[in-house]
């Protein structure tokens, strides 16, 4: 019996492993991408019945009973939460896989030492990476989830000596690694150890902005799956680490994407404290003159427009203008003018942000570019209508050395014949930093709110027709 | 160095390099998705919660660990796969019918 038990489990986690590979495989394209996740749900499903097979599982009802609270609570979680909430849903999802890896890190260094058996070092390796990389990724998502959801203040919070204090908390932790690892018995190492981690998540990301967000949820998505990864050394699982290692390189790819996109190491924006900065410039360059304008205006010339690229930003998330966007992108295609969507890949807080926005108003995705594709088409772009985004249009990047966003790619709405920006006032984005944009002579800054702004020139147009 | 420990590095040695490529090819529309899906992948830990809750020999610190770490680790599995497939289905090519 359990031969044969035994034999189903392991074909369970075969069969699981592959899918979790194919369901990666199948994301690549939006065609089949939902295949993928059938094909994740399906690993999911053989790796949870395939261990609870196992003949070492031998009770069954709280199990039961934790998989019903685990759904009660994750099910709602995931249709209650608006499109616009997607960073902050991710973040808390990580922190509870997480909190979970590092419980069974602990669940299983007690196991050992309650048993009296000596723990072999290899397992106490992968059970302190494990334990590490848990309780740290648990709190620090907690504290991006707290910031996204704006119950922490998503300014980066400072002091002196900050870097300091969290070299010497992180040397300290590492410094009681080699002793648990040569078995000590001292009862407040291996506690100690787990509050330095959950202390050390806390103050990662005190000083990281609201605008990092990105690259810190893709990072702590690769922390998640390191983590298990270092659970199934310390198991013998090798699903587990096929799934968390596969995992961990998925995080790690997008943090360089995101990093590469805004032209910063990984060191500046866990460490940089961005957005700090510039507050005095900011209040001398807005003494400049701009032009403002009307909807009627900003309608008037959108309608003998031939070509509109549309760059929306975090901004449009916030005033939840996806769907009045989407009405204008109808109205100006009716009268066959060309509507594209120019997509920063820092755009929002986290990777792929404004594309899901974009989806939900039902804006088919061949419409949304990268910005190395649009780049190119701005010169030949009419109106490039900018709604939300502010630092990834500042051509300051480009030629202005002392800007904290020198370098950084951005997309080039200067070059498109009129510039017209929604944005609620002249006030300085979220990195404090002024955009010379604003003050071109071919930019209209509309100002208000993004829905509403937008909704009024649907208003103009229609009443046009 | 143990049997084990050496076929795991290798699974580990293979995993990482086949995860890097993957997940290159991914194009930047779906990114989103891919994370929430890659987030509830990383709920595999379920796995070792079920062995901590459910073994025979385990103290009864461990076991209700192990079970906080179920339903923990639940809520990442069913909050990921279904608001994945939530978004994923808002992504369409051509323009609805009206």
């Amino acid at each position: 019996m359990n031969e044969v038990a035994g034999g189903v489990w392991q074909a369970a986690y075969i069969i699981a492993a592959l899918s979790f590979v194919l369901s990666i495989k199948w994301l690549s394209s939006p065609v089949t991408a939902r295949r993928g996740v059938l094909s994740g749900e399906i690993g999911m499903l053989l790796a949870v019945v395939g261990t609870l097979l196992r003949h070492e599982v031998v009770s069954f009802e709280w199990i039961l009973i934790s998989f019903l609270i685990g759904a009660a609570i994750g099910a709602p979680l995931a249709f209650l939460m608006p499109m616009t909430s997607v960073p902050q849903l991710t973040a808390l999802s990580h922190a509870f896989g997480a909190f979970a890896a590092a419980l069974v890190g602990t669940a299983e260094y007690y196991r050992y030492t309650m048993a009296g058996t000596p723990i072999p070092p290899a397992i106490m390796v992968a059970l302190v990476i494990e334990t590490l990389l848990g309780y740290l990724t648990f709190t620090a998502s907690i504290m991006a989830f707290g910031k996204l959801q704006e119950i922490v203040p998503t300014r980066p919070l400072t002091y002196r000596g900050q870097n300091l204090v969290n070299a010497a908390l992180f040397a300290f932790a590492v410094g009681l690694c080699p002793w648990m690892i040569a078995g000590t018995t001292v009862g407040w190492v291996f506690p100690t150890f787990i509050g330095l981690s959950l202390l050390f998540g806390v103050l990662l990301i005190l000083p990281i902005g609201g605008g990092d967000m990105p690259t810190v949820i893709a990072l702590l998505n690769s922390y998640a799956g390191a983590a298990c990864a270092a659970m199934g050394f310390a198991l013998g699982n090798r699903l587990l680490i096929i799934a968390g290692a596969v995992n961990a390189s998925s995080g790690f790819i997008l943090s360089v994407i995101m990093c590469k996109a805004m032209n910063r190491s990984f060191g500046n924006v866990l460490f940089g404290a961005f957005g700090q900065v510039q507050e005095g410039v900011a209040a001398h360059m807005s003494q400049k003159p701009f032009r403002s304008a009307t909807a009627e205006d900003a309608a008037q010339i959108l309608a003998s427009a031939r070509k509109v690229i549309v760059v929306p930003g975090y901004g449009m998330a916030v005033a939840q203008a996806q769907h009045k966007l989407r009405e204008l992108t109808d109205v100006l295609t009716k009268r066959g003018i060309d509507v594209q969507f120019a997509i920063h890949p820092v755009a929002g807080r986290m990777p792929g942000h404004m594309n899901v926005l974009l989806a939900e108003a039902d804006i088919p995705y061949d419409r949304l570019h990268e910005m190395d594709d649009i780049n190119p088409d701005f010169g030949e772009t009419d109106v490039a209508l900018v709604i939300g985004a502010n630092d990834v249009v500042n051509p300051a990047a480009r030629h202005d050395k002392n800007s904290p966003i020198y370098g950084m790619p951005i997309l080039d709405v200067d070059k498109a014949h009129t510039v017209m920006v929604i944005k609620r006032s002249m006030n300085p984005g979220f990195a404090g930093i002024d955009n010379e944009l604003y003050y071109m002579d071919r930019t209209l800054m509309l100002f208000g709110d993004a829905k509403s702004f937008v909704g009024e020139i649907v208003k103009e147009l229609a009443a046009a027709a | 160095m143990s049997n084990e420990l050496e076929i795991s590095l290798y699974v580990l040695a293979l995993a990482v390099p086949l995860g890097l490529e993957l997940v290159r090819r991914v194009s930047p529309l779906l990114h989103t998705p891919l994370m929430s899906l890659t987030n509830a992948i990383s709920a595999i830990s379920v796995v070792g919660a079920i062995l901590i809750a459910g073994a025979g020999d385990s103290p009864t610190l461990s076991k209700v660990l192990g079970c906080i770490a179920v339903t923990a680790s639940t809520i990442n599995i069913v909050a990921g796969f279904l608001i994945t497939d939530r978004m994923l289905k808002m992504f369409k090519k051509k323009e609805p019918a009206k």
